[in-house]
């Protein structure tokens, strides 16, 4: 039988080599695909280290918000770069060995961690919110409103920068472009909306074949 | 829990938040034939942040949010001349703006988002906040660099500063995480305690090897000044004018908070590196400067050598160092933005007057201009009985009183080379003739030419009446 802990440390080393290498890989990999690919494989083994040390929420927060919003997207985008259609349906065989082989570390270190959560191995370090009694999330929601209150002020702030440098670096005004003008819609009286115009009836001399089967 | 006295506190903070977020909806419902108000509006905002900061400045250092934000003399001081320096910095960029079509709200908007980070990141008591305040810092300058789309240059200039800023932010996080490592603490207080009974000392220096190379980074300190002379040459005058003023306040601001209120006890393993830093930078700032032909690069090697000299004070490591140091940074803040206000004065639609040719025989053309900018050059280069002459004089005297006598030789000599290329300048404004066809037409506004008058002539002032300044900047510093 195997010492829960040292299962523990060895995981712990392993999990961090895999997410050194994977980010060496990103840097030196030609392939921006494949870099993209290792991009998502460092921010997975990486909350693998974070589940490791018990802070479940921000790795579950890194694989939602990382690995399955911000890295998808970014996949999107470099796929879509100056490609033409066929190249990426090429594409998608070509890049299967390489996420394949992303997909197989994911699982090893997937099945590593139920493995040391089987095992009962030892806290790694002090864990505030076990101390005090309440989950990993409940504990994190209180510092944050509390305790970090500022700072979290203070990241919005920065996150209100970031779109006002984003409208300001990206919004053109061009002239002679057609837009809608949300005033007037807005404004506009019903019974302006809709003429009603009285006419008298007449006969399509040649009905199609389509009107025909449908008064049928 | 915090409550309403520690709002109290951060009034002048929250104020310019609130006040910024009105600016930013002016402009979405103003026509660009009102901007003006806008301009003058977000002066006077700056005015009453400053009126908040010394008003309700509190007797005794307070902090504020458990221990997030102080409000201390050091902080305040800061805080005024960065809120001024903008101020001046608003009043200076229109003319230019407007020429170049780049009179925009978000002009202000993100100069005031900027500084609101100076504001948090000088009054930092955590790490964490040490970092945000330096990121809504950057983050805003970084968009201001790109506001002029359609050139080139500043594109680069943008990305370049983008991407050496992102690294040094991730060095200077990693050094945080590995303090907070070896102490197991991100307040400020607590660190200056726990970083003397560690269990992992080398951890400790290690991380702060980290910091010093994030703070070498923002204060534009060589080896780490590579994006100093492209960012300034490349960014739009009125944008390189505010990188040059309020941010280098902030630097010294986030060394001081780091490198004494966090990590002071460890002052053996940090005060020799400093001293290297600052031979290097007044080394390669000044002999660099020598051979530019531009005069805004010229500037940002100037700027490389004067961060030299800001860091022979701090190598003092004592409160008269301090003292000297931030006595540095305001001057410094103030010759720098009366510097390049002399250039955008000059500047007009299509003429950027960024050569130091386009100075020649500017006293033929006008006089008073000419007079100005030899004040500015000759406080830069640290002529008595300019402002200048007594702030290098000041952090020479701290690095005496440190001991390392070497080093204000270094800064003496350092002086001596400097003095040459800003005679330069002098020689060629007042001993050139003009080029034929060479016209001026100084910017006719008003405001530009009568605050910019005043900013030359206060640091003669402040150079023949430094007691009361020196003396306020030396009782912020406990002894």
């Amino acid at each position: 039988m195997i010492d829960p802990n040292l299962f523990q440390l060895v995981c712990f080393y392993a999990f961090s080599a895999v997410t050194v290498l994977a980010a060496l890989s990103v840097i030196l990999l030609r392939n921006s695909v494949h870099a993209v690919l290792a991009l998502v494989l460092t921010f997975f083994s990486t909350a693998c280290v974070w589940l490791l040390a018990e802070a479940e929420f921000l790795a579950i927060a890194l694989i939602v918000v990382y690995v399955g919003a911000v890295m998808v997207l970014f996949l999107f985008v470099v796929m879509m770069l100056d490609i033409k259609q066929e190249q990426v349906r090429e594409g998608f065989i070509r890049y299967l060995p390489v996420g394949l082989v992303v997909a197989l570390v994911m699982l090893v270190e997937m099945l590593a961690l139920i493995g040391v959560r089987a095992m009962h191995a030892v806290s790694m370090g002090a864990d505030p919110a076990a101390a005090a009694g309440v989950s990993n999330t409940a504990w994190l929601g209180t510092a944050l409103y509390t305790q970090y209150l500022l700072p979290f002020e203070v990241a919005a702030l920065i996150l209100t920068v970031g779109v006002i440098a984003a409208v300001a670096l990206t919004l053109r005004h061009r002239t002679g472009s057609r837009h809608q003008s949300a005033g007037q819609q807005v404004g506009i009286d019903p019974s302006r909306r809709v003429r009603v115009v009285k006419m008298a009836a007449v006969r399509a001399e040649e009905p199609e074949a389509v009107q025909e089967e449908t008064r049928t | 829990m915090p409550t309403l006295n520690d709002i109290l506190i951060l009034l002048p903070e929250f104020y310019l938040v609130a006040a910024a977020c009105v600016l930013l909806l002016l402009d979405a419902f103003m026509k660009p034939a009102q901007r003006g108000v806008l301009h003058w509006l977000s002066i006077a905002v700056l005015l009453v942040g400053i009126y908040l900061v010394v008003s309700g400045q509190p007797d005794v250092p307070v902090t504020a949010f458990g221990g997030m934000f102080v409000r201390d003399g050091v902080a305040e001081i800061l805080k005024v001349f960065a809120l001024l320096t903008t101020a001046l910095v608003f009043v200076y960029a229109r003319p230019y703006l407007v020429d170049r079509k780049l009179f925009v709200g978000e002009f202000y908007t993100l100069a005031i988002f900027a500084v609101i980070g100076v504001m948090l990141l000088v009054s930092a008591g955590n790490l964490v906040m040490v970092y945000l305040g330096l990121e809504l810092l950057t983050l805003s300058s970084y968009a201001l660099v790109a506001l002029n789309r359609d050139s080139r240059l500043s594109s680069e200039a943008a990305i370049k500063y983008f991407v050496l800023g992102a690294m040094a932010s991730g060095m200077l996080l990693y050094g945080m995480s590995m303090v907070y490592g070896a102490t197991g603490t991100l307040a400020l207080a607590q660190l200056h305690g726990a970083a003397a009974h560690t269990a992992m000392p080398n951890l400790l220096v290690f991380g702060l090897i980290f910091m010093i190379v994030g703070i070498g980074f923002k204060l534009g300190a060589a080896p780490f000044h590579m994006w100093i002379p492209d960012v300034y040459e490349g960014s739009p005058t009125a944008v390189t004018i505010f990188i040059g003023s309020a941010p280098k306040l902030a630097a010294f601001g986030m060394a001081y908070r780091l490198l004494d209120t966090g990590l002071g006890d460890l002052s053996h393993y940090w005060q020799p590196v400093l001293a290297v830093l600052a031979v290097l930078s007044l080394a390669i700032g000044n002999l660099v400067a020598i051979v530019q032909s531009n005069l805004k690069r010229l500037l940002a090697y100037s700027t490389i050598s004067h961060m030299g000299y800001l860091l022979l004070g701090l190598v003092n490591a004592g409160p008269e160092g301090y003292a000297s140091a931030m006595f540095y940074a305001i001057s410094y803040a103030l010759m720098g933005t009366a510097a390049f206000g002399v250039i955008l004065a000059l500047a007009r639609a299509g003429f950027e007057c960024d050569r130091i040719d386009d100075l020649k025989g500017l006293n033929h053309r006008s006089p008073w201009l000419a007079f100005l900018m030899l004040l500015v050059m000759f406080s830069l280069a640290g002529v008595p009985p300019l402002f200048g002459f007594f702030a290098k004089l000041m952090v020479l005297e701290a690095a005496i009183h440190a001991g390392m006598v070497w080093l204000a030789v270094v800064g003496a000599i350092a002086a001596i080379v400097g003095l040459y290329y800003y005679l330069r300048v002098v020689k060629v404004m007042y001993f050139d003739r003009p080029d034929e066809g060479m016209e001026t037409r100084v910017q006719p506004d008003f405001a530009l030419r009568a605050v910019l008058s005043v900013n030359a002539l206060v640091l003669l002032a402040l150079g023949l009446g430094w007691g009361p300044l020196l003396n306020w900047c030396r009782a912020v510093f406990p002894g």
